[in-house]
């Protein structure tokens, strides 16, 4: 692999011959032209072209301009010379311009050229970005919430009419695109892994040993930024968190651990999809995967996963697949879950809910229309390899959706936009159903039904000055003396606080009266809004004393000394 | 032996020859000074220039760069010798043969320390 930074030098070497013929005919024509005799002034002495004139003539005859003879007329002599003269020439510009013209019809050539201008652009990039490697289906949705939250992204995709597409989506943000292979670390280097600003990689690539080839570079180019792989193996799994990749993400799995929450805490379910859904988005109101028997269609890479989680919940469980079983730990039904005998013999009507999850899209839908026909109260949970059959699944109405590549960008947002969001998504985990149900109603009589904004806020000198300085001359603040409007303080903004992380302690759902400490790092959620207006009362002190007080702050030592240090507003 | 070195020692030879050539003589008599010898020299210097183009090591650099110098150096002696020539005093004066002659001289420079790094480069490989 070459150097980027060269193509200037490698389009010299390639032009090398044709400079070196061109000024060789140029020399020997101009040469020619002062050697040559030409007519005989008034004494009879033949009139030689000086070298200005002779480089005047040929550059204008070489170049088909053709002015004539000029500053004479020509002997015969100098006619002979020129004949040959303007053949050559021709020959030397033709085979001047076709080289030019093929070097840069060349392939190699023009990704070269986009390579360095994409390194270029990423190395001036100036704010932290995220590095996403795969710009298929997943890559997609994770960039465009990602964009949409007003992150910069650099992406690096294989195929290159999917990298083309990158240039023709609407984003607010210039994307740098490189069509590479993301296995390669020199590929990572110049997306920008071991920039100072970036932020994150993302291996996002349908391809387990890309990703893998990613996670590893990550891991020794740039050990401290995260790094979120998807990986759909068990081995790959294993192997990723064997060097310790920070965040592995495994759609099938994840799936599964979140419908085992749905079965054992519902409401915990429903206040993480929530929580965790695409922003700008409504999430409509699910009813909760009943306890019964299930049926599972198709026992893959994802049946295995979902029956393990099945049974960790102890809900009978009765597998169809065209495969023989590998165990006799579940009823196993042999046959085509397509069809009204098989899923009749697994005990359709007694069953309360279905899985269909085999790694082809007309398959499951099949299953799943036969087996509402069956039993019309079926829960039916359905997975859908390609977001392309999205009209099909949307019109069937299955009560749960499974689409790989949605699991993959909801858990991957999560972890970007708040690392804080992990640990309380496990103290919900945690707690009752009644106190997920109870915290559920709280934030949406608060906030709203729309998928809310989650952001962490850091309480040190750089993110927050004012309070900061505040907090320091002594002065207490409590967490519901800080979240008011700076509007009109007696409001309160559409925002919660989750969690407090105070020197590595966390404090779930922290009361309106804790009062904060420098250093303190926040869990927020609430409307979009309402974090703009909160970062406003962080840093300006004038907005910040009239929210804690309610009076506006005079400025300057002299209307001090005329009004007060205080104003209070009508 | 390598045809590609020797055309490269070649050329970087024969355009400092070329020029010392041109320059040698009595600076401000255009009779010492023959025109053919200075087109010679700017031919040549050219092309030695195209063959250096696209080596990447260090040393291609300055090689790259002291050709540049002397190619900057002769045309502009060609470019004050054509003004002489044709220009408003239509003959080749004193001053102007100086010009001409100090500007090739420069080039010569230029063309010596090529020559340096060339046998600097022939040494240093040892083989």
């Amino acid at each position: 692999m070459f150097r980027y930074q060269s193509v200037f030098f490698l389009v010299l070497r390639r032009l090398r011959m044709p400079l070196i013929l061109l000024i060789v005919i140029l020399s020997v024509s101009v040469l020619g032209m002062t050697l040559v005799p030409g007519v005989p002034d008034e004494h009879g002495h033949p009139q030689y072209m000086s070298f200005f004139h002779a480089l005047y003539f040929i550059s204008y005859t070489a170049t088909t301009i053709g002015f004539g003879e000029i500053p004479v007329d020509f002997s015969n002599q100098q006619r002979l010379w020129v004949v040959v003269c303007i053949y050559l020439s021709v020959v030397g510009w033709a085979y001047t311009l076709g080289a030019v013209f093929n070097l840069l019809s060349d392939r190699n050539l023009a990704q070269a050229f986009a390579t360095q201008r994409f390194a270029r652009t990423v190395r001036r990039l100036n704010e932290p970005f995220y590095l996403v490697c795969g710009y298929g289906e997943t890559g997609r949705l994770v960039y465009d919430a990602l964009d949409h939250l007003g992150h910069r992204v650099v992406v690096i995709e294989l195929n290159e009419q999917r990298c083309g597409l990158v240039g023709l989506q609407n984003y607010a943000a210039d994307v740098p695109a490189l069509t590479a292979d993301a296995s390669d670390p020199e590929t990572l280097r110049l997306a920008g892994l071991t920039h100072p600003h970036c932020a994150g990689v993302l291996a996002l690539t349908d391809d387990d040993n890309a990703n893998l080839a990613v996670a590893i570079s990550a891991r020794l180019l740039a050990p401290k930024l995260p790094a979120l792989c998807r990986a759909v193996g068990r081995e790959t799994t294993a192997n990723m968190a064997s060097f310790g990749t920070q965040h592995i993400i495994n759609p099938f799995q994840k799936f599964a651990d979140y419908l085992a929450l749905a079965l054992h805490t519902p409401a915990a379910w429903r206040l993480l999809t929530w929580l965790t859904g695409l922003p700008g988005t409504i999430i409509v109101e699910h009813r909760s995967p009943p306890r019964g028997a299930w049926i599972l269609c198709g026992h893959g890479r994802f049946g295995r996963f979902i029956a393990e989680a099945l049974d960790h919940e102890a809900v009978p469980l009765t597998i169809i697949d065209r495969a023989s079983p590998d165990s006799d730990a579940h009823t196993w039904i042999v046959g085509d879950g397509t069809g009204a005998d098989a899923l009749t013999e697994a005990g359709i009507d007694q069953a309360v809910g279905i899985i269909a999850c085999t790694d082809s899209d007309v398959d499951n839908l099949s299953t799943a229309v036969t087996a509402r026909d069956l039993n019309p109260d079926l829960y039916v949970i359905l997975r859908q390899n390609l977001y392309s059959n999205r009209p099909l699944f949307d019109a069937f109405e299955s009560d749960l959706n499974m689409v790989p590549s949605q699991v993959i960008a909801h858990e991957c947002l999560a972890i970007l936009s708040t690392p804080l969001l992990v640990p309380f998504i496990a103290e919900l985990k945690r707690r009752s159903n009644d106190w997920n149900m109870a915290l559920m109603e709280r934030l949406t009589e608060h906030l709203g039904v729309e998928v809310p904004r989650v952001w962490s806020e850091t309480l040190d000198r750089t993110l927050a000055p004012a309070l900061c300085r505040h907090l320091a001359s002594g002065a207490t603040v409590v967490i519901g003396q800080l979240l008011r409007d700076p509007r009109d303080w007696k409001r309160a903004l559409p925002c919660t606080a989750l969690l407090l992380k105070r020197a590595g302690n966390i404090q779930v759902l922290p009361s309106e009266d804790t009062p904060l400490k420098h250093g303190d790092t926040l869990l927020l959620i609430g409307r979009p809004e309402a974090r703009a207006e909160l970062e406003l009362l962080l840093r300006n002190e004038f907005t910040l004393h009239y929210v804690l007080n309610g009076t506006e702050l005079t400025r300057g030592w002299l209307l001090k000394k005329l009004f007060g240090a205080t104003t209070t507003l009508p | 032996m390598n045809l590609e070195k020797v055309l490269f020692g070649f050329f970087i030879l024969l355009a400092a020859t070329l020029n010392f050539g041109f320059v040698i003589g009595d600076i401000g008599n255009p009779e010492h000074h023959d025109i053919y010898e200075l087109f010679g020299a700017l031919v040549v210097s050219l092309i030695a220039t195209v063959l250096k183009f696209g080596d990447r090591t260090q040393i291609g650099a300055v090689h790259l760069s002291t050709s540049l110098t002397a190619d900057i150096q002769l045309i502009a002696a060609t470019l004050v010798w054509g003004y002489a020539e044709h220009g408003p005093g239509d003959t080749l004066s004193q001053e102007m043969t100086a010009t001409i002659v100090s500007l090739a001289a420069g080039a010569l420079l230029a063309n010596l320390v090529s020559v340096v790094f060339l046998i600097a480069e022939t040494l240093m490989q040892r083989r």
